[in-house]
């Protein structure tokens, strides 16, 4: 039977949420590595049943953990991630030279054709990629050695490699986004890179249309579209009609448009939805109301959605990688929020219900849907 | 044999209870036992010396017979009492956070 399988990340450890396609009654697993930071935990579109999870803590490092049977059990894997030749440096919050040193995990990509393949988005900035489940880590130096590297500098959380998307029907090209440097793309596997943030204007750096510099905190496409993207940046919501070589700004009516995470509906490729955050000195939802907003026109026409979500004294946050959407012929979307909560809807978010009310502080959020 | 004790996380992911013995070859010091403690826990590699140096992690200390070897050498023998196995050589987490 159809169903799904939430994979929620949160720094105390990571929970496995099921469901039929119904996506009422849902049956919880965990805490799996119970203490441990999950930053991220997700499936391999090619198997199913093959989980990578990124797991680490301030004490014990990072563990990569890997499972062959859909969560039920786990196994660690490799976690010697060395990065390649000369370190070099970046820039320290002070504006000082820093080395790049590997500190963790944030985010996972299981290929889509091959289940032992996944690449992996370090802090500090870079990029791995395992070819054997996970055993095994080479990084794609080309990045970290890119020109503009040495004058990256970190976001608050970290200068962290956040997002990363690969494209099915093109395996040379990736696209990553780094906070704060923005977004780059490959043409070739990881060989060369090239920032993509024409468009892009952030008031908190001196340059505001720099090259380079920008706090992208998530980006978001429709499979079948491949060339279209859509961004979360610190502030803004930006379109992309080419991959990346331009962005357009579509934040139009959201009552604000910072926040974090932001995603794409399985079947309707214009339609987008997006959390908004009240500022980046505020990182709670504006008057206390969670609310997710959807546009269905690929931007500046945006609803609220808030059936079902608090529309009182809300403050939690929900972060960039918190939320996912699964694939059913009636499109389910999912986000965890910092204050333990995970809400579904089983109708594109028309209307939401808690799945679990008091986990720890969610981290991120996927979904795999199972045939 | 040598006696470790591992905090409870390292334990977990060891899947071992209590106490660790090891068979260490010989001058008995801080690298050998760590040495021997990856080679017959793989996973525990990089949670207690990091992956790229080698190094003690910033929140792990090693103490025995009531004292903090934290900071000596890691080649320099230690106390006779760990590597005659009437003491273990304790791997601590660091009180911190939680």
């Amino acid at each position: 039977m159809a169903g799904v399988r939430v994979l929620v990340g949160t720094s105390k450890g990571a929970f496995i949420l099921t469901a039929d396609a119904g996506r009422k009654k849902w049956e919880v697993s965990g805490p799996h590595f119970g203490g441990w930071e999950v930053y991220h935990l997700t499936g391999s579109p090619a198997d199913p049943d093959r989980l990578y999870a990124s797991q680490s803590t301030g004490w014990f490092g990072q563990l990569i953990q890997r499972s062959d049977d859909g969560g039920a059990s786990w196994a660690p894997a490799g976690n010697d991630f060395n990065y390649q030749g000369e370190a070099g440096t970046h820039l320290w919050y002070d504006g000082t030279p820093r080395p790049f040193e590997f500190k963790r995990v944030w985010h996972l990509e299981p290929s889509a054709a091959d289940p032992d393949v996944v690449y992996a988005g370090a802090e500090d900035a870079a990029l791995f990629r395992s070819a054997d489940g996970g055993g095994s880590w080479e990084e794609l130096p080309a990045l970290r050695q890119h020109a503009s590297a040495p004058g990256w500098q970190p976001g608050a959380g970290g200068m962290c490699l956040h997002t990363i998307m690969l494209d099915p029907g093109d395996p040379g090209r990736i696209f990553t986004a780094i906070s704060a440097a923005g977004a780059f793309r490959s043409d070739d596997g990881g060989t060369s890179w090239r920032p993509i943030n024409r468009g892009l204007h952030s008031e908190g750096i001196p340059d505001e249309d720099a090259e380079v510099g920008h706090c992208v905190h998530r980006l978001a496409r429709h499979q079948a579209r491949p060339d279209v993207l859509f961004m979360q940046k610190h502030w803004d919501v930006m379109r992309s009609d080419n991959a990346g070589d331009s962005w357009q700004e579509v934040s139009g009516d959201l009552p604000t448009d910072f926040g974090f995470t932001i995603g794409v509906h399985a079947h309707e490729p214009d339609t987008v939805f997006v959390v908004p955050i009240t500022s980046d000195s505020l990182h709670y939802p504006p008057d206390g109301k969670l609310r997710v907003y959807r546009s269905r026109s690929g931007g500046n026409e945006w609803e609220p959605l808030a059936d079902g979500l608090p529309q009182r004294d809300c403050y939690v946050n929900v972060l960039r990688d918190a939320m996912a959407i699964d694939s059913l012929d009636e499109c389910g979307v999912y986000f965890g929020t910092t204050g333990g909560q995970v809400y579904a809807s089983a109708d594109a978010g028309d209307s939401w219900a808690p799945i679990v009310h008091d986990l720890p502080r969610v981290l991120s959020v996927e979904v795999q849907t199972l045939p | 044999m040598i006696r470790v004790t591992l905090p409870a996380h390292l334990r977990t992911l060891a899947q071992v209870d209590g106490e660790v013995q090891l068979q260490v070859a010989g001058q008995v010091t801080q690298r050998a036992v760590l040495d021997a403690l990856e080679e017959r826990y793989p996973m525990l590699r990089g949670t207690i010396r990091d992956r790229a140096r080698g190094r003690r992690r910033a929140f792990i200390r090693f103490f025995a017979c009531e004292e903090d070897l934290s900071n000596e050498q890691p080649d320099a023998p230690l106390p006779e009492a760990v590597a005659a196995g009437s003491e273990p050589f304790m791997v601590v987490g660091a009180m911190a956070g939680g």
